[in-house]
C-alpha cells in the first residue's frame, strides 16, 4: 500500500508537471549517455592503444650508439660510437640486472623471392630473446628463432604477418624455402598479426627476421656494426640504474666519459609507458568530468522540479503532519521521488548507451585512423561510476527541496491553498 | 487531561505583533463535549491547533496528560498527533489523489501498523461511518457529508483520546451538518473527548460546555445547562 501510494503521488505529480518531468528525464538520459559514452570511448581507445603498444613488446630499453661530445682521455669529441656483436656479450656478463638482451642487425631493401613473387623488404638479424622482448610470437604451426639456429647459423627466416601475405598469399609458408638475396632460406614461422604503436625500424608485420649469427656471416663484410641493442632489465623500476651501468661498461670499452649522455641513445619504453598511461588516464578523467557536468545540469533540473512539487503539495504536507507524519517521512517521500526521476533517466541513458555500443560493435572498421580509436567499451567500472554519479545527482538534487518540505510548519501548510 | 496555564500565542509578522491568544487558562477533563465559539479572528483555531500539538504556544505551560508539551521534540509531537489527536477540518482535507480507503489508512501508516492490522482497522472505521462500499472511490466522487464522514473515520482510526474539529459543519448544509454532529455526540457518549469550533448556536447548544473567545481571551466558559439530551 505504501509503495502504491508513493507511486500514485508520483503519477499525480507527473500529470501536473508532464512537460517539465519529461524534459528533465531527457536531460538525465542525455547526461547519462554523455558520461557513459565518453567514458566508454575513452576505455575503448585505452584498450586499443594498450594493445597496440604491446605490439612493440615488453618492458624494454632500446639502445643506440651516439656521438661523443666531451673529449676523453686524449680522444677528440665527435667520435661515433658503433656497437659490435661482442658488446652484447659484454653487457650481459657485466650487468647481472639485465635479464634479456639482444643485438639487432638491420638492412633495408633486401630481396625476397618466392615462386614468381619478388619483393624488397626490411631484414633484421636478432637473438631468440626477441620472442619475449619484442613480442615476436609465431602463429600456430611455426616457431621463432632458437639457440640451435644461432649456433649453427642456420638459414632460417621468420616473417612478419603482412610480408607473408605478400609472398605466399593464402599458401602455407612454414617449411617452404624462399630466396633471400638469392640465398635459400627456410621459413620457420610467421608472426601473429599485431597492432604496433612505437617502432624504430619498419613495422614488424613487414619485417623478415633471421638469426644474428647468420646475418653476421652474410651481411657484415662491409659494415660490421649492430644497428642497436635491445635489453630488458630484471626490475623495471631499476631501469635508470641499469642505464648508468650501461654507460659505465660501454664508456670503459669505447673510452667515453660516463657523463657524456650523447654518447649513447636510450629509448626507455618503460618510462614512455608510464607517461602514456598518465595521458590516457587524463583523457578519461577529462571525458568523465565533461559527462559529469552534463549530469549536474540535469540534476539542477531535478531540483527545480522538486521545489515546484514541494510548493504544489504544501497542503498535502500539512495534512500529513496533522495526521502524525514525522518530518523524516515527508523528507523521504520527496527524496525518493527525486531519486526515482534520476533512476528513470539513468536507466534510459544506460539502455541507450548499451544499444549504441552494441550497434558500433557490429560496424566493421577498415579505416586505419579509426582503428586506433577502437570501439567504445562499457566496462563494469564505467557502469558503476555512472550509477554512483546518478545516485549522487538524485540525492543531491532531491535533498534540499525535501529538507524544505520536511521543515514546513504544519499550521501554515494546512492554510496553504 | 489538558491543563493550560497562561498560554500566549503571539505571531511576529515583522511590523506588528499579533496576539492571537492572550493569557489563556484552560482545563479539559476526559470525556468532555466542548464547543468553542467566538467572532472571527478571536483565536479559536489557534487555540485548537495548540491543543492538538500542531502549534506550540509562545508563552505559558501546556501539560497533556501531565507531560509538558513545549519541551517535546517535533517527532514526539507528531506521535501525539498521530496517537492521541484526531483532527477534523472544515474543508475535509482529504488527499484527492488517494482513495477513500487510503485516506483513512494514512494515520495507521504513520503509526507503523502492519498491512493486515491496517486493513482491519480501516474497514471497521468505514463501517462505522457507513461508507464501506465507497472504499475505492476518490474523494471527488463523494458528497460533502460523505467526505466529512471519511475525514472523521480518518481522525478516529488510531483511537485518539481527543477529537478536534474546526468548524466541521461549516461547508455542509444544515441537515448534513446535524448528521455529523450526531456522530460526534455518539463518540462522546462512547467516552471520547470532543472539542469543536462552531459559529452555530444550535450546534453548540448540543455540547456540554461552551467556551467563548474574544480577542484572544476566554470571555466565557460555562457548563451548558440548556442542552436537551
Ligand atoms: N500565521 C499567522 N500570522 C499572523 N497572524 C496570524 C496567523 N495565524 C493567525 N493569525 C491571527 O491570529 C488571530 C487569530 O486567528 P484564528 O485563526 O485563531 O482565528 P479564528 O478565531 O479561528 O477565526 P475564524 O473564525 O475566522 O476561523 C487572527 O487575528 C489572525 O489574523
Ligand atoms: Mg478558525
Amino acid at each position: 500500500m505504501k509503495i502504491l501510494l508513493l507511486a500514485k503521488l508520483f503519477a499525480s505529480d507527473f500529470t501536473k508537471q508532464k512537460k517539465k518531468i519529461t524534459l528533465t528525464v531527457l536531460a538525465l538520459t542525455w547526461g547519462t549517455v554523455a558520461i557513459v559514452m565518453l567514458l566508454a570511448f575513452g576505455e575503448g581507445m585505452t584498450r586499443q592503444l594498450r594493445k597496440a603498444r604491446s605490439g612493440l613488446g615488453g618492458p624494454i630499453v632500446i639502445l643506440w650508439g651516439g656521438e661523443t661530445t666531451i673529449p676523453y682521455e686524449g680522444l677528440r669529441r665527435g667520435r661515433e660510437i658503433r656497437f659490435m656483436d661482442e658488446d652484447v656479450e659484454l653487457l650481459k656478463k657485466s650487468i647481472p640486472e639485465i635479464e634479456l638482451i639482444s643485438g639487432e642487425y638491420s638492412r633495408w631493401g633486401r630481396t625476397l623471392e618466392y615462386k614468381d613473387k619478388t619483393i624488397s623488404e626490411h631484414l633484421t638479424g636478432v637473438y631468440p630473446s626477441f620472442e619475449q622482448m619484442r613480442a615476436h610470437i609465431a602463429q600456430k604451426g611455426g616457431r621463432f628463432l632458437n639457440e640451435l639456429d644461432m649456433k649453427n647459423r642456420r638459414r632460417v627466416i621468420f616473417l612478419g604477418h603482412e610480408l607473408k601475405e605478400k609472398l605466399f598469399g593464402q599458401e602455407e609458408a612454414v617449411g617452404k624455402t624462399l630466396l633471400l638475396d638469392n640465398i635459400p632460406f627456410t621459413v620457420i614461422g610467421v608472426m601473429v598479426d599485431k597492432m604496433q604503436m612505437g617502432m624504430y625500424h619498419g613495422p614488424d608485420v613487414n619485417t623478415a627476421t633471421i638469426p644474428a649469427t647468420t646475418f653476421k656471416a652474410i651481411y657484415t663484410q662491409r659494415w660490421p656494426y649492430l644497428s642497436n641493442i635491445v635489453y630488458q632489465p630484471r626490475d623495471p623500476k631499476r631501469v635508470k640504474h641499469v642505464e648508468r651501468e650501461v654507460f659505465r661498461v660501454l664508456g670503459k670499452k669505447y673510452k667515453f666519459d660516463p657523463e657524456d649522455d650523447r654518447a649513447l641513445w636510450f629509448w626507455d619504453v618503460i618510462e614512455g609507458r608510464k607517461i602514456f598511461d598518465k595521458i590516457l588516464l587524463g583523457i578519461q578523467v577529462f571525458l568523465g568530468i565533461m559527462g559529469g557536468l552534463t549530469l549536474m545540469i540535469a540534476g539542477v533540473g531535478v531540483a527545480n522540479i522538486m521545489y515546484v512539487t514541494v510548493r504544489r503539495r504544501t497542503k498535502e504536507i500539512g495534512i500529513k503532519l496533522a495526521l502524525g507524519a514525522r518530518r523524516g517521512y515527508i523528507m523521504w517521500q520527496f527524496l525518493l521521488e527525486a531519486i526515482a526521476i534520476s533512476a528513470f533517466g539513468g536507466a534510459m541513458g544506460m539502455t541507450t548507451s548499451f544499444t549504441i555500443t552494441k550497434i558500433l560493435e557490429k560496424i566493421p572498421v577498415k579505416e586505419e585512423g579509426l582503428q586506433w580509436l577502437g570501439k567504445p567499451v562499457i566496462s563494469a567500472e564505467i557502469a558503476l561510476l555512472t550509477a554512483v554519479a546518478l545516485g549522487i545527482v538524485g540525492v543531491a538534487s532531491g535533498y534540499f527541496p525535501s529538507l524544505r518540505a520536511s521543515k514546513l510548519d504544519p499550521v501554515e501548510s494546512l492554510r496553504y491553498e | 487531561m489538558i491543563r493550560m496555564k497562561s498560554i500566549w500565542r503571539v505571531y511576529d509578522t515583522g511590523k506588528v505583533k499579533v496576539e492571537a491568544l492572550r493569557n489563556i487558562d484552560l482545563f479539559i477533563q476526559p470525556n468532555e463535549f466542548i464547543s468553542i465559539m467566538g467572532p472571527s479572528g478571536s483565536g479559536k483555531s489557534t487555540l485548537m491547533n495548540i491543543i492538538g500539538c500542531l502549534d506550540v504556544p509562545t508563552g505559558g505551560n501546556y501539560a497533556l496528560e501531565g507531560k509538558e508539551v513545549s519541551k517535546l521534540h517535533p517527532n514526539q509531537l507528531a506521535e501525539i498527533r498521530n496517537r492521541k489527536m484526531g483532527f477534523v477540518f472544515q474543508n475535509f482535507n482529504l488527499l484527492n489523489y488517494a482513495s477513500v480507503y487510503e485516506n483513512v489508512e494514512l494515520p495507521l501508516i504513520f503509526a507503523g501498523l502492519s498491512f493486515r492490522k491496517r486493513r482491519k482497522r480501516v474497514e471497521e472505521m468505514l463501517d462505522r461511518v457507513g461508507l464501506v462500499e465507497r472504499r475505492n472511490h476518490l474523494p471527488s466522487e463523494l458528497s460533502g457529508g460523505e467526505m466529512q464522514r471519511i475525514a472523521i473515520a480518518r481522525a478516529l482510526v488510531n483511537n485518539p483520546s481527543i477529537i478536534l474539529a474546526d468548524e466541521p459543519t461549516g461547508n455542509l448544509d444544515s441537515v448534513t451538518g446535524k448528521e455529523i454532529i450526531n456522530i460526534f455526540e455518539e463518540l462522546w457518549s462512547q467516552g471520547n473527548t470532543v472539542v469543536m469550533i462552531t459559529h452555530d448556536p444550535e450546534i453548540s447548544s448540543r455540547t456540554k460546555r461552551i467556551i467563548k473567545l474574544k480577542d484572544g481571551m476566554i470571555e466565557n466558559d460555562e457548563k451548558n445547562h440548556h442542552n436537551h439530551q
